[in-house]
């Protein structure tokens, strides 16, 4: 039987992260994801595997791509603001092609905002977030189960396309405690004979993002968008409930997913057909099935923790026919049922 | 000096280290840049470290300087490359990371990643090419520009008031625990070239040896920015440069000091 025990969320993600063979961690303090920096500054030594405090996020990320440039598995956490200070090496690693794990433990924002929840990085996270022609994996997980796995699966698909990914969750996610199924340990990690460990038996391996000649340098963009197309074509991952006789269909993920199942099981109660989509990969966004559900002519109500991000992702799914409604909270504050409850009765 | 023609082998006294890429530089004339090169190469080649260097390049001058080996290299951010070099040691003990860094990169821009990585005692090896300008970028002002010195964003000169000072990184540096080896040299003349490469050489033994971190900062001409021709841009180093940046060890370990006394017997 495999173990089941109680975890907090943030820890979830360093257990899932240690069985999925991460071999070093860098990070910087900031809140709300403190226990994993943490978790993982005792762990890790135990293991015998890498830890560093670092002096920002900044050294972390690059240190990050360091790691990873010499073919480790490696990651780094951090929260919101720190985050936009690592969109320089993300964008370096994206151009460069290096595997990394990046988790965001999302606060509320502009600025220094407030250390409470919030999804209000989604643009950043979807739209590359660095400058330049890069994409990101981006995964959503809702519970303390999905921080494991989503973790665990992160590392699978860096290595896979040789691309950082993203796992976003939000600080009230982060600190929830919850039971959780421990997952078998990775046993074998993937060759890298791309890695630079030392140019032995081999001409030298070089790992950067620069063209020195402009010339040669659409060549290599090429390349990496027809990467980012298959993450498009081979990696939409999202949860469809109750949506066979739906006429009003919730969109949701992360935490504000977890208050959206709760209005919607009291909408079902009031025999009202509501169903849910909750996208796992917010890039690649599940266009397709949105867009399926539009033509049949359901109504959306996209509950998020921002002033609205991915509701736009919706508006592209769905075009202008059919209605959409927005429910939110942010500044920090959970998005409760309640209000997602009403919206769904508004539009009956 | 395995480079040379073993025919006549007898007669060449100085050659291009075999570890180095036989190709033309992109530096300017007069540049101390592929000077600074060639002393690395010759220390890499003299302690074999074909398998196990790892270039790192920064952002500026020495953007490619990993173009230059024929050792595994890597791109690092502006200013960031401590902060790879340390994670490349961290991981793979065994690897021997460099980076040769301009004075945008290190002292302004990256100035908390050469700091932290001094200060934890990062076994690594940094190479701090001061030349006293932006010389990638045309020139500007950088935090190592002279007082009254010319640049094209301080065009009436630097003057307090509005820039500051100069910073001396390497006694700045030297002042933290954890440095094992911190030298400034100069590659302005031949007899300072020579003295470069030793601290180069030293500085690599002390990675070796495990004994912390070393920096050489090599004073280097950038005559087309001084505006200056480059037959003259040496001797303005010793009248401009070297009073504001003297030349000498700054720090040197015991272990590092045995290990330079190790050589002269």
């Amino acid at each position: 039987m495999p173990e089941r025990t109680l975890m907090g969320g943030n820890i979830a993600v360093g257990e899932g992260a240690l069985l999925a063979g991460c071999q070093a961690y860098f990070g910087y303090p900031i809140t709300p994801q403190n226990d994993l920096l943490e978790f993982m500054a005792r762990r890790m030594p135990e293991l015998g595997r890498v830890f560093l405090q670092t002096e920002s996020e900044l050294a972390a990320i690059n240190m990050v791509y360091g790691a990873a440039a010499v073919g480790f598995r490696t990651m780094t956490s951090t929260s919101s603001p720190g985050f936009s200070l690592q969109q320089e090496g993300i964008s370096y690693m994206a151009g460069a092609e290096m595997p990394a794990v990046i988790v965001n433990i999302m606060r509320a924002g502009p600025g220094l905002g407030n250390i409470g929840g919030a999804q209000g990085d989604y643009m950043q996270c979807t739209r590359g977030g660095g400058h330049g022609d890069y994409y990101l994996i981006t995964l959503t997980p809702s519970t303390v189960q999905e921080m494991m796995d989503l973790t665990m699966l992160a590392f699978e698909l860096a290595d896979k396309y040789r691309n950082p990914v993203l796992v976003i969750a939000d600080g009230f996610l982060g600190q929830a405690m919850e039971p959780v199924t421990i997952r078998e340990k990775v046993k074998k990690l993937p060759e890298k004979k791309w890695a630079i460990t030392g140019a032995k038996g081999r001409p030298k391996n070089l790992i950067n993002s620069f063209e020195m000649n402009p010339l040669d340098h659409p060549r290599r963009i090429k390349l990496l968008l027809e990467k980012f197309e298959r993450m498009r074509v081979h990696e939409v991952r999202y949860e469809g409930l109750n949506l066979d006789d739906a006429d009003i269909v919730l969109v949701a993920y992360g935490s504000a997913a977890r208050s959206a199942i709760t209005a919607m099981n009291i909408a079902r109660k009031n025999k009202l057909r509501v169903g849910l989509v909750r996208p796992i990969t917010v890039f690649p966004f599940p266009y397709q099935p949105l867009a399926d559900l539009a033509e049949r002519g359901c109504k959306f109500v996209v509950a998020e923790m921002s002033g609205g991000q991915m509701i736009e992702d919706v508006r592209i799914a769905v075009g202008n026919q059919n209605e959409i409604k927005l429910v939110n909270s942010y500044g920090g504050v959970p998005l409760e049922a309640d209000p997602i409850f009403e919206t769904i009765d508004l539009l009956m | 000096m395995s480079n040379a023609d073993k025919n006549d082998y007898e007669n060449v006294i100085f050659a291009r280290p075999d570890i180095m890429v036989d190709r033309s530089t992109h530096f300017c004339p007069g540049c101390g840049h592929g000077i600074i090169q060639r002393l690395v190469g010759e220390a890499l080649e003299e302690l074999k470290l074909h398998e196990r260097a790892i270039c790192i390049g920064s952002i500026g001058c020495t953007v490619t300087a990993y173009e230059y080996y024929k050792v595994d290299g890597m791109e690092a951010p502006h200013g960031r490359a401590p902060a790879v070099a340390t994670a490349i040691k961290r991981c793979r003990p065994n690897l021997v990371p460099f980076s040769i860094q301009g004075d945008g990169d290190l002292a302004s821009i990256g100035t908390a990643e050469i700091v932290h990585a001094a200060a934890r005692g990062e076994k690594i090896t940094i190479i701090f090419a001061n030349n006293a300008t932006y010389g990638m970028t045309g020139g500007q002002l950088a935090p190592t520009t002279l007082m009254g010195m010319y640049s094209s964003s301080t065009p009436d000169g630097r003057n307090a008031a509005q820039s500051g000072f100069p910073i001396r990184v390497s006694e700045m540096l030297a002042t933290l625990d954890g440095p094992a080896y911190i030298a400034r040299v100069a590659v302005n003349s031949p007899a300072n070239v020579r003295k470069a490469g030793k601290a180069i050489n030293l500085a690599f033994r002390t990675q070796l040896a495990g004994l912390g971190f070393a920096m050489v900062e090599v004073l280097s001409m950038c005559p087309i920015n001084w505006k200056v021709e480059p037959v003259d841009a040496p001797e303005w180093m010793v009248k401009n440069m070297i009073p504001q940046f003297p030349l000498g060890e700054f720090k040197v370990l015991p272990a590092v000091a045995a290990l330079k006394k190790a050589d002269r017997e």
